[in-house]
């Protein structure tokens, strides 16, 4: 496979990833709005600093109310990290390597584009919104699913899934890091809301559910954090995307640099004390953990992507 | 002369005032076209090729014609064929207008033109080959020097090579149109890099979803085997004797207008679609492309880049798309291209004029597909002629194409005709004129309303160790009433063609 495509499957695997997120935090978010008592809603604000989009908001925008930065995070055709930036990139990384897929992946990632397109092109009420947001969400899951039963495992595939958990993995740290930053005040969870406020975080990443049956105890930010980081099981912990990663590099030809770069990541969550972390540690930690998720993608950039390999 | 189709809606029959609607669902068949029509005939009545079509249609009513052309539209939509279309706030996709109702072509007849278009493919080869050869033409008096001295289509990097078979052009597209008298005329040949054919099988592909039983019912020649024979005529010219060389489509990247074709037949013929960056020449001269596995040896290369970007060590050295080295990989035998370097010297619109001649030069045969009269202004005599009548002629540039610079002398003003007047006399060599062809129409379905519309035709031709043409081939609509205009650049939309097996004969 050209290295070119590799490149462009791998983006098409990370927006994929990075749209639907997105989708499932907004819609998250709206939810929290409403179970949390006022003064404990988390806002909107958290959302702009998750897709580390401040600056540009803050140039667009005076107040960070819902609308605005919904809009922001659905549509804002300069934000390149909204969601319908993220469909049109990952269309056109995929336009890039039509070929290497299922005519019907294809052909269903340009309609979800199109389809998405239109539907933002007006305003979209609350509820139409909700619905709006789940049919992407349910749509990229489709898509993968396509993908998975339709294509051949091949490298192609590899290469698509290597961005899909890279993606994931780097998500997951930067709600972790947002979401839980007003709760680390110390160990406190006599605190009446503590513990629905940590529920929020596992719901940002639709983990509650999950959380309930592998924890079976009442939700503390340790257990949380624990979860996230290093459950094997939970698709969205941070460990087991790296774990899938690592999975996809055993199949490419000369991974060795790159799988060091992920067995340096997967060590870091392995010997983290999560009560130091719960402690005031855990925006310095998932700052060291993002270096380490950029390596790995220097790493695969370096090993297989053109844009290093030309000399 | 007005005549009708009559059926469901005879004219000035039918309710009228407030029970009219119960009819307004009736698509109105009077189809009357000033030209000579593809499917009707000067009767009234459809064609024998497109008689069983005809019925079909005339079963709809209007609003299942506009329900098919949505079904049509939304098909092609999900399927991504689309173009991209250059103006001054960027580019952007659009989707190519495409017309539910085919163009029907008799078996018969496309026999005949097959053939036509065999014999002048291989006649423009052999002139190519010549031209960059001995030029025995030239100095036997039928090529004039100095045309070929002011021809911007020749490569002089390409002197002396001899590419495999004597074939330079191994796809050409040939544009042909069709006179009031039913003659087809071949208005142009495409040598550099033709497109559209993707279209063409595209376009094939819709039909049959959405009028599966019009396929059941009519003898239809398929049209799908082109990625495969293009792949074969590619194959053919592999510097390497191996069992599977490697082919590879070199774009110009995601921005060309062309580029969905680029991929699409990249993924037709289960090859690599490669940009100037992947590929590398080594100090062998042999080309490499960049894989997740390191370099792997490229035999074949289908290039749709132009001549000027190809190379930058040779050609134009600001050129990004290119690769540098690749003439260097070609001339010492290592790398096949097509089409060839320089193969673009023959579809200048003044040695078109020649082809006549050149047919007879080299094959010592008539040409079956005749030409569109042509005047060159680098004659005196000619130019007078140009002069005097540009309001009944259509000039064209030598080495324009896609309908730019051209000047249609009926439709033009009296001050686009003066202004070309005198960009003719400062460049004669530059400009060619034809006279305005009652171009055919074809019924094609606007609004909710059929109407006639100009159509030309576009067949692809394959050439390297055997030849083949395409079934029929894209053709072009002129989608604006009474426009000559068919270039998807310019608004233009395509048509499915059939070529019918009627077994009886041509009405």
């Amino acid at each position: 496979m050209l290295s070119r495509v590799a490149e462009n499957l791998y983006w098409y695997g990370r927006y994929l990833e990075r749209a639907e997120d997105l989708g499932r935090m907004i819609n998250v978010n709206a939810h929290l709005m409403l179970d949390l008592p006022r003064r404990l809603a988390p806002g909107w604000g958290p959302l702009v600093r998750i897709t580390g989009s401040q600056a540009l908001f803050d140039e667009l925008h005076d107040s960070a109310d819902e609308r605005q930065v919904v809009r922001f995070l659905l549509a804002e055709p300069r934000h390149g990290g909204s969601v319908l930036s993220c469909l049109a990139q990952a269309r056109e990384n995929l336009r890039a390597a039509r070929d290497l897929v299922p005519r019907e992946v294809w052909e269903q990632t340009n309609d979800l584009y199109l389809m998405a397109r239109e539907r933002l092109a007006g305003q979209l009420a609350k509820r139409a919104r909700h619905e709006f947001i789940v049919s992407v969400i349910c749509r990229c899951q489709q898509l993968i699913g396509m993908l998975a039963d339709t294509m051949s495992h091949d490298h192609a595939w590899d290469f698509i899934l290597l961005g899909r958990y890279h993606e994931r993995a780097d998500m997951t740290t930067r709600i972790l890091d947002v979401r839980s930053a007003h709760l680390l005040r110390g160990v406190d969870n006599t605190q009446p809301f503590d513990q629905l406020q940590w529920m929020s975080v596992l719901k940002s990443l639709t983990a509650y559910q999950m959380y309930r049956r592998h924890v079976r105890l009442r939700v503390s930010g340790t257990d949380v954090l624990r979860f996230l980081l290093g459950n094997p099981l939970f698709p969205r912990s941070v460990s087991f995307c790296l774990e899938a990663v690592a999975e996809r590099l055993h199949a490419l030809p000369g991974h060795e640099a790159t799988l060091v770069a992920v067995g340096r990541a997967q060590r870091m969550i392995d010997q983290a004390d999560v009560h130091e972390l719960v402690d005031g540690g855990l925006s310095a930690f998932v700052d060291r953990l993002q270096v380490e998720l950029i390596a790995i993608g220097d790493r695969i950039s370096q090993t297989w992507f053109l844009t290093e390999a030309s000399e | 002369m007005r005549y009708a189709l009559g059926g469901i809606h005879e004219p000035g029959f039918g309710l009228r005032g407030g029970l009219n609607n119960l009819s307004s669902d009736a698509q109105d068949w009077r189809y009357h076209s000033d030209f000579y029509d593809e499917l009707i005939g000067p009767r009234g009545g459809p064609r024998a090729a497109a008689r069983r079509l005809w019925k079909y249609l005339r079963r709809l009513d209007r609003g299942e014609l506009v329900e098919r052309r949505d079904a049509c539209e939304i098909a092609a939509l999900v399927a991504g064929i689309s173009f991209r279309v250059y103006h001054d706030e960027g580019s952007a996709d659009r989707a190519m207008p495409f017309d539910l109702i085919p163009r029907v072509i008799s078996l018969r007849e496309w026999e005949k033109t097959r053939l036509g278009l065999e014999q002048r493919v291989t006649a423009l080869n052999l002139f190519i080959d010549d031209l960059y050869g001995d030029q025995k033409i030239v100095a036997d008096g039928v090529f004039p020097a100095e045309i070929l001295a002011g021809s911007v289509g020749f490569r002089e990097p390409c002197r002396g090579v001899q590419p495999r078979y004597g074939v330079w052009a191994h796809i050409c597209g040939s544009d042909l149109v069709r006179d009031a008298d039913g003659t087809l005329y071949v208005l142009e040949d495409n040598l550099r890099v033709p497109s559209g054919v993707s279209y063409m099988l595209e376009n094939r592909q819709v039909m049959k979803k959405v009028f599966p039983e019009l396929f059941e019912n009519i003898d239809i020649q398929p049209v799908d085997d082109y990625p495969a024979r293009l792949f074969d005529t590619l194959a053919s010219l592999s510097p390497r004797p191996a069992d599977y060389p490697v082919v590879v489509v070199l774009t110009p990247g995601m921005f060309n207008s062309a580029y969905f074709e680029h991929a699409w037949l990249a993924q037709q013929m289960g090859v690599e679609l490669v940009e100037g960056r992947d590929l590398v020449v080594d100090d062998d001269n042999c080309v490499f492309m960049r894989t997740i596995h390191g370099l792997e040896q490229v035999d074949v290369i289908y290039r749709r880049i132009d001549d000027a970007f190809l190379d930058p060590e040779v050609f134009r050295q600001d050129s990004l798309l290119g690769v540098p080295g690749l003439m260097r990989s070609w001339r010492a035998g290592k790398v096949g291209l097509a089409n060839a370097p320089g193969a673009g010297v023959a579809d200048d619109k003044v040695v078109y004029s020649y082809v006549p001649d050149i047919i007879r030069y080299y094959l010592d045969q008539d040409p079956l597909v005749p030409n569109v009269p042509t005047w060159r202004c680098s004659i005196r005599s000619e130019l007078d002629h140009v002069l005097a009548n540009i309001d009944q002629l259509v000039v064209k540039p030598a080495n324009e194409s896609g309908g730019y610079g051209m000047l249609i002398g009926p439709h033009a003003t009296r001050k686009e005709r003066d202004q070309f007047k005198r960009l003719i006399k400062a460049d004669p060599r530059n400009y060619i004129a034809q006279p305005t062809l009652a171009i055919s129409t074809c019924p094609t379905l606007v609004g909710s309303q059929v109407s006639p519309r100009h159509v030309d035709l576009r067949p692809f031709i394959l050439s390297g160790d055997q030849q083949y043409v395409t079934t029929g081939g894209l053709t072009r609509v002129a989608m604006r009433a009474g426009s000559l205009v068919v270039n998807s650049s310019q608004g233009g939309g395509s048509k499915d063609t059939w070529i019918v097996d009627t077994d009886g004969g041509d009405d």
